[in-house]
Order: structure tokens, then sequence, then C-alpha cells
């Protein structure tokens, strides 16, 4: 896997070894190996509940995996120390479910959150600021609070704040759920634009069949706690892996739920 | 065999708790030494803390000295002692009565908010974000808070001292016809410095105790509205009750 992905002799931005989590008890992570070349973008779907944020969050060390390992740079993430830890999570940018936007903050305190962080002079700030709202195609909205926002404007914002910092690597996390179908299109243009512009490599999380196939180079299929699939958009789709089908066809029937109907029998069954 | 596994549960439940705090205690001291400092946050929660608890404190500690002073002085004319009705005052409220009550009163205050803010920030993943934009969010958030809640304390607990004592005179001589001059004369005779540090001291360690119970009852919710719900009315209960054991072993320890 780790082959195809990345010519030999390079170093992947980011490879991770035969990740396990689990929470209190439950297998959330069951082995994952993932690696992700310089400039690439790899889109990440699968049904709900399957451990996709869970993925992402420890690919910035958000997480720490119960064992496994991961590599930014070719840098073991968990063997740094703190300082080198904060230092390394710089080189990303990430946007979270919901946006998770400063909710004490206007917009624009927002997107300037980590530039004054790291000591930006304000004219510096200022510009910095108005050059990625309008990267995200939002204008006029700095002085608004993030409660006064839709849903896409506040992602949007949410993907303003995470590329503010010049990051290397973007991560997604379900950057178009619960958006009306016009929205999720212009968020994927967004994503799509930005991948072009700003000279990053972008792990995408989402359930959207006709996003992966837009923004990403790779697409992967994550079930069970395992990766189950992965290839180009085109042989993804026209794949007959038949856990690739069933999520592809979006049918009810199928090896996902089987899996699926397992657990949820498991934990009614554990129910005292 | 049903009571021995619910005891056991429920100690290594405390021995938990124990654990986060402590871990938490030390890791905000590492972080609050170590740059950046982020002085205009600390000053912001200053005034939270500090400035804004001044009316609760002002009420609290004046009407707890007004009715130190009716009891003492009803309690002490049976045995003709009214005189030292403002020494008793005095005392009662440096050394036990203005640092606890403050405490217990900016608990509820400051403490909700406190754990209310962090938990809303946890469970829309804004801490999440934070780590994410090359912040370490105990730096962020947590030092702020404590370092704000022990400098604050303090003076709260000065102020306290003095409206108090207010209070007892104002009942005293206005509603109980005690003389002016030998109340006050009183209320200072047998009052030592030791007494007012005392009581200043234990302000400052309360300060730590509610900020960092608060912080860490915010910090590590879990489950939505209800999960910050329980988190806020955690860092009250326990906040308090924490504040009333470390107050006995303080005084044991102080004198």
């Amino acid at each position: 896997m780790q082959d195809r992905s990345t010519p030999p002799g390079e170093t992947p931005k980011i490879r991770a070894e035969d990740l396990h989590k689990s929470f209190h008890g439950k297998v959330v992570l069951d082995g994952i190996d993932l690696s992700l070349a310089e400039g690439e973008s790899l889109v990440v779907v699968g049904p709900s509940g399957t451990g996709k944020s869970v993925l992402l969050k420890h690919l910035i060390g958000l997480i720490q995996p119960d064992s496994g390992r991961i590599f930014v740079d070719g840098q073991d993430f968990w063997a740094l120390s703190d300082r080198e830890r904060t230092g390394v999570r710089k080189k990303f940018g990430m946007s979270f479910q919901e946006g998770a936007l400063f909710d004490s903050m206007s917009v624009f305190d927002n997107v300037a959150f980590p530039l004054r962080r790291s000591g930006r002079p304000p004219a510096e700030v200022r510009d910095r600021v108005r050059e990625c709202l309008a990267i995200v195609r939002l204008e006029n909205v700095e002085g608004k609070r993030p409660s006064e926002l839709s849903g896409g404007m506040r992602r949007r914002v949410g993907f303003a704040r995470a590329i503010a910092h010049q990051p290397e690597i973007l991560l997604f996390d379900e950057p178009n759920t619960g958006l009306d179908p016009i929205m999720t299109d212009v968020i994927d243009e967004v994503i799509l634009e930005m991948k072009e512009k700003l000279d990053v490599s972008i792990v995408t999380i989402t359930h959207h069949v006709e996003s992966a196939r837009k923004i990403g180079d790779r697409v992967a299929l994550l079930a069970g706690g395992r990766l189950l699939f992965e290839a180009s958009p085109e042989e993804f789709l026209k794949s007959d892996h038949p856990a690739v089908r069933q999520f592809v066809q979006g049918s009810a029937k199928g090896p996902l739920t089987v899996e699926f109907e397992r657990e949820e029998k498991k934990a009614v069954s554990e129910v005292p | 065999m049903r009571l021995l596994e619910a005891i056991g549960r429920a100690l290594l439940r405390v021995l938990e708790e124990l654990g986060r705090f402590f871990q938490m205690l030390g890791q905000t001291v590492g972080w609050s030494i170590r740059p950046p400092y982020d002085v205009p946050e600390h000053f912001r929660q200053m005034v939270r803390v500090g400035v804004d608890s001044i009316p609760v404190v002002f009420l609290t500690t004046l009407f707890t000295g007004m009715v130190m002073a009716l009891q003492t002085f009803h309690g002490f004319a049976r045995f003709h002692a009214e005189g030292f009705v403002g020494s008793v005052v005095a005392l009662s409220l440096t050394r036990e009565l203005a640092p606890v009550l403050t405490a217990l009163m900016v608990t509820g205050r400051v403490g909700s908010a406190m754990a209310a803010e962090l938990g809303t920030m946890r469970v829309t993943e804004q801490i999440d974000a934070l780590t994410a934009l090359g912040t370490e969010p105990v730096q962020y958030l947590v030092v702020p808070r404590v370092v704000a809640s022990i400098a604050m304390m303090p003076l709260l607990v000065i102020l306290g001292d003095a409206i108090g004592m207010y209070g007892g005179y104002l009942v005293a001589v206005q509603l109980l016809g005690a003389n002016p001059i030998t109340y006050v004369e009183n209320s200072f005779q047998f009052l030592e410095v030791s007494d007012v540090t005392s009581g200043i001291v234990k302000a400052a360690v309360f300060g730590l105790i509610f900020s960092l119970v608060a912080c860490v009852r915010g910090y590590y919710t879990e489950g939505g509205a209800e999960g910050v719900g329980r988190a806020t009315t955690r860092a009250v209960v326990g906040g308090s009750l924490s504040i009333l054991f470390a107050d006995f072993f303080l005084t044991k320890l102080l004198f």
C-alpha cells in the first residue's frame, strides 16, 4: 500500500503504522496502515460511526493510539517532546465537523488566532486574514460572530482559520455533512481550489461518494476499524469489492451492514 | 460482596479524580512558566474572577459581619461581655468566615462559569481546534484562570475582612447601642497580623482549588449538553467540598 502511494526514496508527509485504538473496550481502529504522499489528496469514506473522525484525529495527534506509530515528515510523532509536538502540529491545518469556531470571538479574530499566537505584526495579520477569507469565497463577514453565520459559512471560516498559518497538510473532517447540495458542491470546489493554489497534502473524511470522486486522488474505505480497500476514484467507483459496491450504491444489504448488525447485537447483549 | 465491589469502585473513582487533579496541577505549573505569556488574557480573567465578584463578596461578608455581631451580642450579654463583640467578629471573620464564605461564593459564581465554558469548548471541539492550531489548551485556557484565581482571592478576602468588620460595627453601634470607640478598640485589640495573613494564605489556596477543580471538570467533559451540565454541577459541589476539607487541614497546619 505504501509502495503505491509514495515513490521509493521519498518520505511520505504522513505515514501511519498499524494503529490500534479502543474506547471503553470498544475497538475503533483495528490495525490501520496509511500513507499520504506530498501534494496528494486522500479521501477516506465509510459509514457513519466507523471511527473516521477518530482516525483523522490520530493523524494530527489529538488522540494517542493504543499501539502503532505515526510519522510526520519521517518523524515519529509520539516519540517527540511536548514542545516538538506542538511544532509539528503547526504543519497541519484542520477543519472540524461543525467548524469548531471559537464562539467568543469574531470571524476576524478566529482566522487571526493562529497568526497572532505566532506573533505576526497586526498589519500582516489583517492582510493574511482577508486573503484567507477570499480563498474560501467569503467577504464582509469579518465582524460577525460565528453564531450569526450559516452552516456552510461556518465551515468555510473554519477552512480559512485552518489555512491561515500556511500549513503543509490539511485535514477535513466531514466538510460537507449536513449542508444542502449546492453548498456541498461549493465546499468541494473550495477544497479543490485550495489544493491547487496552496501546494498542500490533504486528507478528507466524508461519506459523500460524489465529493470523494471530485476531490480525491485516492479513495479509501474505512469499515470495522480497518481500511478495506483503496484505489483511485475511478477504480473505486468501478470496483466489485463487495463492501465498496455496497457503499457506493448506498444499499442496505451487504457486508458493511452485516458487520454493523453484529456490532449492534453485541452492544445489546452486553447490556446487563 | 456487592458492597465491597461498590466501595472498591467508589474508591477507584476518587483516586482517578485525584490523579486527574494532580496531573492538571502539574501541567498547569509546567505551562505557566513557559512562554508565550498571554498577559491580556490573564487580566481578562482577573477582572472576571476579581472585579466582577466584588458585589457578591460585598453582600456576603457585610451580612455575615452583621449577623455575627447580632448573635454574639445577645450571647455575650448573658455574662456581661458585650465589649468583646468587636474582637470576636474581627477574629472569626479574618481567620475563618471571610476566606471560606468568599471562596464558596466565588466557586458558585466563577467556578461554575469556568466549567461550563471549558465544557462547551470541549464538546464543540474548540479545545481540539486549539491543539490543532498549535496552541496548548492547558496553557491558553487553564493557566490564566488558575493564576487569576490565586491572585484575586486574597484581594477579595481583604476586602471581605474590611466590609464584614464594618457590618459588625454597624449593627453593634447603630442597632444595639454599643460605644463606637470601645467597639473599634476591642476589634483591633486582640487582632494580630498573623490572623489576617493566615486568612489570605487560605484564600490563595482556595483560589487554586476551586479554579483547578472547575477547569478539570470542564476540560474532561464528555457527552454533549448534558455533560456540560454535569460538569458544572460537579465543579461547584466538588470545589465547595474540597474547600471545606482543605480549610480544616489548613487551619490545623497554620496554627
